[in-house]
């Protein structure tokens, strides 16, 4: 079980049950869905910008623990970046949970994931990644395309 | 479909036939492997193992053109396991099974010839249920999108059964084709395929079954089933991936143009006219997966020999087993509770994800599936994303039961 308690922290397990965050927002600047067709997981996510700056950010959807947790510590985490930070946040983000194995202690000390390094453990768990980027794919869409197709992890 | 209730089937020596697959003498995660995947994909016998390395260590050779010996040798098994799938289903003849890739590209077949035969046009309608794989859904949709015909959709009911008075009602003169599947692979229902096609000839369409969960776990017999065509893939019976076949009654296959073009097909091509071969060549372009077929003939003597009923039987055993053990554990539901079923239990845990019970399953060496399996409108049917789906087969025991029921608890408490 120790190996799945790294996947599985208390923290993710937390944000999993008690998600923050999660409610749709009537006066969001954009917002983007994702889906994930392998396990049926639907996120959407809302931004708003003031200027470049985050103001707010949400999600509404269904998902795993993984997924779940993944979109609540980002909204948590993106609130008062610029939109370069946020895109840069998710190049590590992913940088950390597609590691190779060997690498992921390494990854995890980067300081700038600050409490995204919960998500080291999901590199061990490579059917996984797709749940934890879910969320991340998604408001990608919402900075850079709003209002376009699905986003799919596929 | 059942073998009459007065003879009971030899039972099943498992212990025996455990032995008999290499890989579930493997660990998964320091654990003895609890293979409970089987309606995804069977492991194999060592002797479709041997089978098909045989082929190649002694006799590999390209069937139907060469004049040498391990040529004819090759062609010689190969049309020799056509002929036990002929045996296996109760075909009339061996011409009447068309070798395939497996069950999608035997329905894909189907749809895609009655199309181009201008048996599907506008104004002709398709029937399929709400029970039906992806792959007996998406061939029905593209060819109606070619032809201009209408695909209906038969409901089913909260036990997930296909609701025989709605299927009755949407069958009319415009119904060409009605494809179902035998069993069910997302919740195991088993259908009454020969009601369904005694109905869908009453009024002169043709009937398919989709026997991909039904030719590996129960007797098949195609005279008596009567129906036009019946699709299969040999890995969900313990034969080797990309192999399979389709069985279509003779005269049927005859008025249908080929499927693919190319070697084998034909009898002789100019640039003016090509004459095709007869069937069942006629929809076998190509050189085919020939130690693979050779070795799907051993799975089909393996299981033989085994005898259908009898897999049938212990399977049943275990099914009802193992849903009397998981209806014990609180905050499960099954889904599927069909009064008729085959060894598929499909289930959710409340308030925890499929996913995450499958990756915790996984670290007990219990592997499951989890996901819509392929049958999205069934997910959404019961309004569930996904279930968790434990299927069973002739090699799982009630140990294998114990241990995903052990691993369930795991599950709860790691998420409580």
């Amino acid at each position: 079980m120790s190996d799945l308690r790294e996947l599985y922290q208390e923290v993710i397990l937390d944000h999993s049950k008690k998600p923050r965050n999660l409610r749709e927002m009537t006066d969001a600047s954009s917002q983007a869905q994702g889906y994930n067709p392998l396990c049926g997981d639907r996120a959407t996510v809302y931004v708003r910008l003031e200027g470049d700056v985050v103001e707010d950010v949400s999600f509404v959807g269904q998902g795993c623990s993984i997924s779940t947790a993944s979109a609540s510590i980002m909204t948590e985490v993106l609130r008062g970046k610029t939109v370069a930070e946020a895109e840069a946040l998710f190049e590590r983000f992913h940088a950390l949970v597609t590691a190779s194995p060997d690498q992921a202690g390494k990854a995890a000390e980067d300081p700038a994931l600050g409490k995204l390094a919960v998500f080291a453990g999901v590199c061990e768990f490579p059917v996984r990644v797709k749940c934890a980027s879910l969320a991340w794919h998604t408001l990608k869409q919402a900075l850079e395309a709003p209002g376009s197709a699905p986003v799919s992890t596929e | 479909m059942s073998s009459p209730s007065a003879v009971r089937p030899a039972p099943l020596d498992v212990s025996k036939v455990r032995a008999d697959f290499p890989v579930l003498r493997q660990t998964s995660h320091g654990r003895p492997l609890v293979y409970l995947d089987s309606a995804n994909t069977a492991q194999k016998p060592q002797a479709v193992i041997d089978a098909e390395r045989r082929v190649y260590e002694e006799y590999y050779a390209n069937v139907h053109r060469g004049v040498y010996e391990i040529s004819a040798r090759a062609e010689q098994a190969f049309e020799g396991a056509r002929e036990k799938l002929r045996r296996f289903l109760n075909a009339r003849e061996r011409r009447e099974v068309v070798l395939t890739r497996g069950t999608t590209e035997g329905i894909n077949l189907v749809a895609s010839c009655l199309v181009r035969g201008g048996r599907l046009k506008a104004g002709d309608e398709v029937l399929i249920s709400g029970l039906e794989h992806h792959s007996n859904i998406v061939p029905w949709q593209l060819a109606c999108e070619q032809s201009g015909a209408r695909l209906r959709v038969a409901p089913i009911d909260d036990a997930g059964q296909i609701r025989m008075d709605e299927l009755e009602r949407l069958l009319s003169e415009r119904t060409r084709i009605v494809a179902v599947g035998h069993v069910s692979n997302a919740l195991g229902t088993v259908n009454p395929v020969a009601e369904i096609v005694r109905l869908a000839h009453a009024r002169g369409a043709l009937a398919l079954v989709d026997g991909a969960q039904g030719a590996p776990h129960l007797p098949v017999d195609v005279q008596a089933l009567d129906c036009d065509f019946y699709a299969f893939s040999g890995h969900k019976m313990y034969g080797p991936s990309g192999t399979g076949a389709l069985y279509g009654k003779a005269a049927l296959l005859e008025s249908l143009p080929p499927f693919m073009g190319g070697g084998d097909m034909i009898l002789s091509v100019t640039f003016e006219k090509t004459t095709y071969n007869e069937i069942p060549y006629k929809f076998e372009a190509g050189t085919p997966n020939i130690a693979g077929v050779i070795a799907l003939g051993a799975a089909v003597d393996y299981l033989t020999a085994l005898g259908l009923p009898s897999v049938a039987a212990w399977e049943h055993e275990l099914l009802e087993y193992a849903t009397a053990r998981l209806q014990e554990l609180p905050g499960l539901r099954i889904v599927g509770t069909a009064r008729e079923k085959a060894g598929v239990i499909s289930f959710v845990l409340d308030g925890i994800h499929p996913h995450d019970i499958g990756t915790v399953l996984d670290y007990e060496g219990v592997a499951v599936r989890t996901g819509h399996h392929c049958a999205q409108p069934v997910m959404d049917r019961f309004g569930v994303p996904a279930t968790a789906r434990a299927s069973l087969a002739l090699y799982n025991t009630r140990e294998d039961i114990g241990a995903l029921a052990r691993g369930i608890l795991k599950v709860q408490e790691m998420f409580k």
